[in-house]
């Protein structure tokens, strides 16, 4: 039984292959790429717009305004990492509608390469923000006892999110690929559209941890312009 | 085994590249175009804000400068009021002061005609009066009226006073010429003897006598000598009469015509 695209293997030369998840995942790049250069070719700075540069433009001030409500302070500094999380994890989901196609994010590689990719994002951002020494130290809050908690942590979280968005993805996929051998008919459709449901829910879910994580890193002992003011 | 380690690899790549495409295809150019935008409409905004600060700004103006015409024009209206007011007032008085020397002009003519009318009434009464008074004489005045009246003359030669007189004596003496008696009739001998004597006796000397007919007299005997005179005539009653009349009348206007 095949869990993960990561099995369906085009071409392979030692240590380097070349499997079903990195061609999806290049198609997915293509297409994103592709689509956000035809949009934004001609983009209108008037008050009248095209009706594909205004749904772009709702994704992206709609992302930046999550982004804000987490708390982080400055979001245009993040959309880049945190905006293209969620359009890849959700763009993989939303094309699970295409026949023969298999989501990248239902293999637990993907989804771990995601992960630490937040991984490392979450100290970059924070070591950025406040400092080394800072970010380091907040390990070890409120004393040093917690230092191994909060590195277990650390890494659990990881775990946890590429764990949770490849069984979400590969269940998803595993359904509907069990339903077509018992009801060929009517089931699988609705199984496939309650996937494109949890795909939108997961993309979100992981975007929006990694950016609860970051603001966490980031925001650790930087009160609130608000507290400030306050006192 | 779930777990690919080149896979993870790759996707990594992968993703960093997918970051760095869609930060270069996607939110740069959709954030510039809303910045933009919004750049746009706040530039629109404040132009708007602007325009209407300046619309308010020149309504201000335009309300005060209404103000300011109400008030001029109120002004002047009431400064052509005031003058016209004035005008009228001084017009009036013009009017009310030709009125009033017109009319006392009108008063004074007619108190001068009033006058020029009593006078001629007078004057005419009078001339009238003496008139008839002269015919009257006139007809009455006889030889024997003239007799009489030489006798009236002759005692009134004798009965004459004192400083006339003289006067009279003083005047016969220093001329050569004949005194001269002249009557309205012709006087008959005896008269002519009888005041002859008269004089002679009065003025104790031999006096040259001329008579003289004169009916402007009407009736009367009047001696003339060196511009002395002596007379009694009615013409001389009439003529102090008239005189007396018409002083008189002088008397009775004269305060009239100051009066106004």
């Amino acid at each position: 039984m095949r869990l993960s695209p990561d099995q369906i293997i085009f071409w392979q030369s030692g240590f380097f292959k070349l499997n079903a998840t990195i061609v999806f995942t290049w198609g997915l790049m293509l297409v994103l790429a592709l689509g956000a250069k035809l949009i934004t070719r001609k983009l209108s700075t008037d008050l009248k717009r095209s009706r594909w540069q205004n749904l772009l433009e709702i994704v992206v001030t709609r992302i930046l305004q999550q982004i804000e409500e987490v708390g982080l302070g400055d979001p245009r500094k993040y959309l880049g990492f945190l905006g293209t999380l969620f359009l890849f994890v959700s763009a993989a989901s939303l094309c699970t509608v295409i026949p023969g196609y298999e989501p990248p994010t239902g293999s637990l590689s993907t989804t771990a390469a995601l992960a630490l990719c937040v991984f490392v994002a979450v100290p970059f951002f924070g070591i950025q923000e406040q400092g080394v020494s800072k970010y380091l130290k907040s390990y070890m809050e409120p004393t040093f006892i917690m230092l191994p908690f909060n590195i277990i942590s650390e890494i659990s979280r990881t775990l946890a999110l590429a764990v949770r968005l490849f069984g979400n993805m590969m269940s998803g996929a595993m359904i509907i690929g069990i339903l077509l051998t018992i009801t060929p008919f009517i089931f699988p459709i609705i199984m496939t559209a309650l996937g494109l449901l949890t795909g939108m829910v997961q993309a979100y879910i992981f975007s929006i941890l990694a950016s609860v994580y970051i603001a966490a890193a980031t925001r650790i002992r930087k009160p609130k312009p608000e507290t400030e003011a306050n006192e | 085994m779930l777990i690919d380690w080149f896979t993870i690899g790759a996707q990594t790549l992968n993703f960093l590249i997918l970051v760095w495409l869609m930060k270069h295809f996607l939110y740069k150019p959709i954030l510039h175009a809303i910045d933009e935008r919004e750049k746009r409409i706040s530039a629109e905004l404040a132009d708007a804000d602007a325009k209407k600060a300046e619309a308010q700004k020149e309504r201000d103006t335009f309300q005060l400068k209404n103000e300011e015409f109400d008030k001029q024009r109120t002004a002047l209206l009431r400064k052509a009021t005031d003058e016209a007011q004035a005008e009228r007032h001084r017009l009036l008085e013009e009017a009310r002061k030709a009125a009033d020397t017109l009319s006392s002009k009108r008063q004074e003519t007619l108190r001068n005609e009033i006058q020029n009318l009593h006078q001629i009434v007078s004057r005419w009464t009078q001339q009238e009066v003496f008139a008839i008074a002269r015919k009257a004489l006139k007809e009455l005045a006889t030889t024997s009226l003239e007799e009489r009246l030489g006798e009236v003359f002759t005692r009134r030669l004798r009965e004459m006073d004192g400083r006339t007189k003289e006067d009279l004596a003083k005047a016969i003496k220093t001329t050569s010429e004949p005194a001269l008696v002249r009557s309205a009739f012709d006087l008959p001998a005896e008269q002519r003897t009888l005041i002859k004597n008269a004089l002679n006796e009065t003025f104790s000397a031999e006096i040259h006598v001329q008579f003289e007919t004169s009916p402007d007299l009407i009736s009367g005997i009047e001696l003339t000598t060196n511009g002395q005179k002596i007379a009694w005539s009615i013409s001389d009653y009439l003529a102090s009469l008239e005189k007396g009349v018409e002083e008189l009348l002088k008397e009775k206007y004269q305060p009239d015509i100051k009066e106004h």
